[in-house]
């Protein structure tokens, strides 16, 4: 889960790393009060995930409190790359000396954390990673180890930071590895960590990925998802326990698996090419259960789905037995019975094949159509979507 | 031959106790596995009777390996404990640990992996895998054993059902060994450390590696497959149709800004001379005609 900017700060301060003071709002008269309470001149900021938000305009100065209502209205609502503003950040204006960049990251290639420390903060790490490699130092980072100050000391003379910001850096970085460690983020950036014109170091803008398997541990994370910005499809798969994605297509899919189900957007869509463009409408993996009840969850939110032609199930019976999955199918159109009116293409293979496909020929749903092969299935699937 | 288990390989279930270990344990003693016995810390002392095999349950994997001389350990422990278990395998120097639980914490995984890096002693495959099978050998995971025989391909996948399909897709010619690495963000076991074992490994002719979208993988192998492979590799990537910033089911299934996606993968396994198939069937034809099979 990627975290707003504001609920990054909220943890910074948590975690002990320097942030300016702040609040948000989500109207005009709320962003005047808030403005009132951090004082002096503020910078109101647009929460949204994506980046690119200053140059759309939506971080402006304000100077005092009605100010920052005019600001905040023009803001509030603004659409940014496809992203709708609906809070803003009132965060205390400070004198910016210096920029730098800080971060604490999974690295997957190397299977290591790693630590990202650069004097050219400011701007979009990948450019300085690409125009000027030398002045992005990389550190990688044992999870048994850690960051003590020692270590952070090392880091930022390898960074080449200046000796007057060194101490504060490097107690900043510890912090953030607290931060990094105990919320079980995937991703901490500051970017820019600033020096002030008071020789202050503060996080000025942070991002933070939250690891979403670890949310057993952290029962507080459930408060950060802002579900006002999730899809209502997406929003009841999940209310649901399935694993499921909105697309943009017309083919809904139901499979077993992450990889067989990604696999069978792509089949779809390549299938697609021959019928004007047909693309898959979701992913949705029911897992090795597949029984009655997980398909029938699934078929109706995928039929709840307006952009729906039609729907391929394509199950690869592993540990799940196909005659379970095809006794499925059956009860979950019984339960759905009206409400299912798409045509539904079933591929059906491996464990107990010959009995899954016979119960299927024996329900004779006026829906359900057979066919033998994934690729075949897609192709007839794609073709129904375009009827 | 096969790679990293044999007919000989002598397994523990850590989880065993557990309705999906028990399930598990079942599968892997009727194709023919040589399963010794379980961890699970507290029953210690205790025996489980699975279809005609008494096995003892140990409190921890050194006391498992002292008493029964298990050399593979097989993980079905839940996320929440799963860290110590894997640690305790590491700690008894379990020279390979397969991780079939999904939904580890990549912290948790981070740490057990850089431990198994400082022991210098166990090889981690998983987690959030299948396992592994060397058909009528051994069979260490969830992988359905029923699907085909031995033969001379090896396979290499981070998907267990596409691993499930190519098998059966290829069912004729029959498998060497078919390993699922797993689909999370920080795995033991690499595409790179597969191919260089199926490169080794003298039954193994040919080899089908699967890739998905998120990480860099699938780079690093097309790199490793010019420079060391000679045996024939075909490929497999999910994920074309993915969109940027989504999670696709594997918790590592993600493409983030322009990196991780389907096409700089395949692009790189072309470039390394690796043919890839449109879907899983087309790239089993491009394997057969390879074999000319």
């Amino acid at each position: 889960m990627d975290l707003y900017e504001y609920q990054a700060r909220d943890l910074f301060e948590k975690h002990g790393v320097p942030v300016l003071p702040a609040a948000i709002a989500t109207t005009a008269d709320e962003a005047e009060a808030a403005a009132a309470k951090v004082g002096g001149k503020v910078v109101v900021k647009a929460q949204v995930k994506v980046g690119g938000r200053g140059k759309a305009g939506g971080v402006k100065l304000a100077v005092d409190p009605a100010d920052a209502r005019e600001k905040a209205s023009a803001i509030l609502g603004m659409d940014i790359k496809g992203h709708e503003v609906r809070t803003v950040m009132i965060a205390a204006a400070a004198p910016i000396e210096s920029e730098y960049y800080l971060a604490i990251l999974l690295d997957r290639s190397n299977r290591t954390f790693l630590v990202m420390a650069s004097v050219a903060g400011g701007m979009e790490i990948e450019e300085v990673a690409h125009t000027a490699p030398e002045k992005l130092a990389k550190v990688p980072v044992d999870s048994n180890v850690g960051i003590d100050l020692a270590h952070a000391t090392e880091i930022f003379a390898a960074a080449k930071f200046p000796a007057d910001v060194a101490d504060q850096v490097a107690a900043v970085l510890v912090k953030l590895w607290e931060t990094f460690l105990s919320e079980d983020a995937t991703l901490v950036e500051v970017n820019p960590l600033v020096k002030t014109a008071d020789g202050k170091i503060i996080a000025l803008d942070g991002k933070v990925t939250l690891d979403d398997n670890a949310a057993f541990r952290h029962p507080d994370h459930e408060s950060l998802v802002d579900q006002a910005a999730e899809n209502a499809l997406e929003a009841a798969a999940k209310a649901k326990n399935l694993n499921y994605v909105k697309l943009e297509g017309q083919v809904g899919i139901i499979g077993n698996g992450a990889g067989l189900v990604m696999s069978t957007l792509d089949v779809v869509a390549y299938a697609g090419e021959k019928f004007g463009g047909v693309r898959p409408a979701n992913f949705l993996d029911i897992g090795g259960g597949a029984s009655a009840q997980v398909m029938a969850d699934g078929l109706s939110i995928i039929l709840g789905d307006t952009d729906v032609k039609s729907v391929f199930v394509n199950v690869f019976g592993g540990i799940t037995a196909c005659d379970a999955v095809a006794n499925g199918i059956v009860q979950a159109l019984e339960l759905l019975g009206d409400k299912a009116t798409k045509p539904i293409v079933v591929r059906l293979d491996g464990n107990n094949v010959v009995e899954g496909r016979a119960i299927l020929t024996a329900a004779a749903h006026p829906l359900v159509e057979q066919l033998d092969t994934m690729d075949g299935a897609a192709n007839r699937a794609a073709e129904l979507a375009a009827k | 031959m096969s790679i990293f288990i044999t007919a000989d390989s002598k397994i523990i279930v850590q989880g065993m106790t557990g309705s999906e270990g028990t399930k598990h344990t079942r599968r892997m003693l009727a194709s023919g596995s040589k399963i010794v016995g379980g961890v699970t810390p507290g029953k210690g002392g205790q025996s489980v009777e699975i279809d005609g095999h008494n096995l003892p349950v140990f409190n921890t994997v050194g006391e498992a390996m002292a008493a029964t001389g298990a050399n593979v350990s097989v993980v079905f422990v839940p996320p929440k404990f799963a860290k110590a278990a894997v640690l305790d395998a590491i700690d008894a120097a379990m020279p390979l640990v397969v991780v079939i639980t999904e939904g580890i914490p990549v912290h948790d995984s981070a740490s057990f992996y850089a431990y198994s890096l400082t022991k210098g002693t166990t090889r981690i495959i998983g987690p959030n895998c299948p396992g592994l099978i060397s058909p009528g050998k051994s069979n260490v995971g969830i992988i359905p054993a029923n699907i085909t025989g031995s033969g001379p391909i090896g396979l290499v996948s981070k998907s267990g059902t596409l691993t499930y399909q190519m098998m059966f897709e290829l069912r004729d010619i029959g498998f060497s060994t078919a390993v699922g690495i797993g689909g999370d963000p920080v795995v033991g076991t690499t595409h790179i450390d597969c191919l260089r074992a199926f490169q080794d490994d003298p039954e193994t002719e040919a080899i089908v590696m699967i890739g998905e979208i998120g990480g860099d993988a699938e780079e690093r192998a097309a790199a490793f497959i010019a420079e060391y492979v000679t045996k024939p590799v075909v490929g497999y990537v999910a994920g074309f149709t993915a969109p940027e910033g989504k999670t696709m089911g594997h918790a590592g299934a993600i493409v983030s800004g322009s990196s991780g996606t389907a096409q700089a993968k395949k692009d790189a396994l072309e470039a390394a001379g690796v043919k890839v198939g449109q879907t899983p069937s087309e790239t089993a034809r491009l394997l057969r005609a390879i074999m000319g099979r």
